[in-house]
């Protein structure tokens, strides 16, 4: 069952580049979907290729497909802009974000496939009384939740970031908050390692296979899927599936709390090292951080919305350029290279849902709205012990979908006043 | 950027507009009598539709007015809008979910 694997080490590498980089073989295998299995993760990008590598991994689960209806990380693994951090306002949710940083910190090694995770530090700007008040209230529970934050002046800011306008702007900053275990990975990069190392532990990865059906048994519990490549039994199925999470589960039965808007980010021509960490400013909404490629990767926020066409209004974009050109003056004559959109599912409450579902055998991951992409490791280690369990993670405990009615809202979107 | 169809003023692009999501959910009544979970559908429950969704939007700066949409968020193509007094028009077969 277990494919061999080439593992990647200097040497290897060294090898490789002196013969040419013949004779590496494919990462992945491109199995023929089977009859039955005993896990089915929905959802090839990084979240739901994790969940598989997990179950294959701490869980011995047998037999698991992830079945994906383009290619893997060609979702919003492959459209967000790479922020990694862990400083939300609500206990459960910086344990979640937190444990998803820690296992970042060693996914490389675990993997044994270069994530290129940076902790470059993030720097988040403030620049009302209103901004100060909520950042300073964050960095403080931060810090009593054990997650790193530390408040910095404007002066101390622009030391930390250089290219940093902190004089003559019109909306000035006050301060910021910076987290220095934050930063950026190499997205592709998480949905690739990923697959390589589900796929060792013989986890089918099938691309080009969409769901169209959830089977249910008599007594309601799942029993298999429809795909566009034939039906597949199935006692177990996680739903891991983004945007498109809503029409999944609606196949099921299953209506969500969930709407989907469109996210956009956009990459500048290459250029050389000139940003030193990850900036945010949610009020006038704009990201940005630089690549190790050199392009400038900026997000820029949610249209108002939703549509699952994963474009957006040009005017959204300009805005994000528009905030980022005031900040940082010396990109103002720099030219874009490609904008896109991805389709994010947004929650009532921002926070995610990782749960049993009201289906026996049916389980979601999903509501990750514009920023699922930090916490792809730990969602996808909790996911996972939920599908083999049956029962959630302490973890994950809180991010029912019964929250909604019983009124235990992780209320992320009072907490910032933005998506997040 | 969108060209939003009002029905008092015309074609305008989106800045002018507000969007206000789902349309047609009406509150539940009576309102003493609900469960938590008719409750819960009021307040979150959303279709979150695939092809012709049916949605609220304020041409805020323009007439100020209220008025709903149907628009297919497969291809954010608007296949009407209409007067809040209205019923939604029925969308054509092939952009229905």
């Amino acid at each position: 069952m277990r494919a061999t694997m080439q593992p990647f080490s200097a040497l290897s590498l060294l090898k490789r580049g002196l013969s040419g980089q013949r004779g590496w073989a494919a990462q992945w295998r491109s199995p023929e979907p089977k009859a039955a299995y005993d896990a089915v993760i929905v959802g090839g990008g990084g979240h739901g290729l994790g969940a598989a590598y997990y179950l294959a991994s701490e869980h011995a689960l047998g037999s698991i497909a992830v079945l994906e209806k383009g290619w893997i990380g060609g979702g919003n693994t492959g459209r967000n802009t790479t922020v990694i951090r862990s400083n939300y306002l609500f206990d459960e949710s910086a344990a979640l974000y937190d444990h998803s940083v820690k296992l970042w910190e060693g996914l490389s090694q675990t993997l044994n496939y270069n994530v290129m995770f940076s902790q470059r530090g993030v720097l988040m700007l403030a620049h009302t009384v209103h901004d100060m008040q909520v950042s300073k209230r964050h960095v403080h529970a931060n810090r009593a939740a054990g997650v790193d934050n530390e408040w910095l002046t404007p002066e101390e800011a622009k030391a930390f970031c250089p290219p940093l306008n902190i004089g003559d702007v019109r909306y000035p900053v006050l301060g910021a908050a910076l987290q220095r275990r934050g930063g950026t990975a190499r997205h592709d990069a998480v949905a690739w390692g990923y697959a390589r190392a589900a796929d060792a532990l013989g986890v089918d990865i099938i691309e080009n296979c969409a769901v169209t059906g959830i089977r249910r048994n008599t007594d309601g519990s799942v029993a298999g899927v429809e795909t566009t490549r034939g039906p597949i039994s199935t006692r177990r199925v996680g739903v891991s599936a983004a945007g498109h999470s809503s029409v999944v589960m609606k196949m099921a039965g299953v209506e969500l709390p969930l709407e989907s808007y469109p996210l956009q980010a956009l990459v500048s021509e290459p250029v050389k090292p000139v940003f030193p960490c990850v900036v945010m400013s949610n009020t006038i909404h704009a990201y940005i951080s630089q690549s190790d490629k050199g392009e400038l990767v900026i997000g820029a926020g949610t249209d108002a919305y939703t549509t699952y066409t994963q474009r957006g209004g040009l005017h959204i974009s300009s805005h994000a350029l528009e905030a980022v050109c005031e900040l940082f003056p010396m990109f103002r004559r720099l030219r874009m290279l490609r904008n896109w959109g991805g389709i994010v599912d947004v929650t009532p409450d921002r926070s995610p849902i990782i749960a049993r579902t009201p289906v026996p055998g049916l389980y979601v991951n999903c509501g990750w709205g514009t920023g699922g992409f930090k916490a792809t490791p730990g969602a996808a280690h909790v996911f996972a012990w939920t599908i083999a369990r049956d029962e959630p993670h302490p973890i994950n405990a809180p991010f029912t979908l019964e929250r909604f009615r019983d009124g235990n809202l992780i209320d992320e979107a009072a907490a910032a006043a933005v998506a997040h | 950027m969108l060209l939003i169809q009002c029905p008092y003023c015309g074609e305008r692009p989106e800045p002018e507009f507000v969007y206000g999501g789902q349309a047609h959910i009406a509150r539940p009544q009576p309102s003493a009598e609900l469960s938590d979970q008719e409750w819960t559908n009021f307040l979150y429950r959303r279709n979150n539709t695939r092809g012709a969704h049916a949605e609220r939007w304020r041409h805020t700066h323009g007439c100020g007015r209220f008025f709903n949409a149907l628009r297919d968020t497969t291809t954010d193509h608007f296949l009407a809008t209409y007067k809040l007094s209205e019923p939604p028009p029925r969308p054509p077969a092939e952009s229905a979910e």
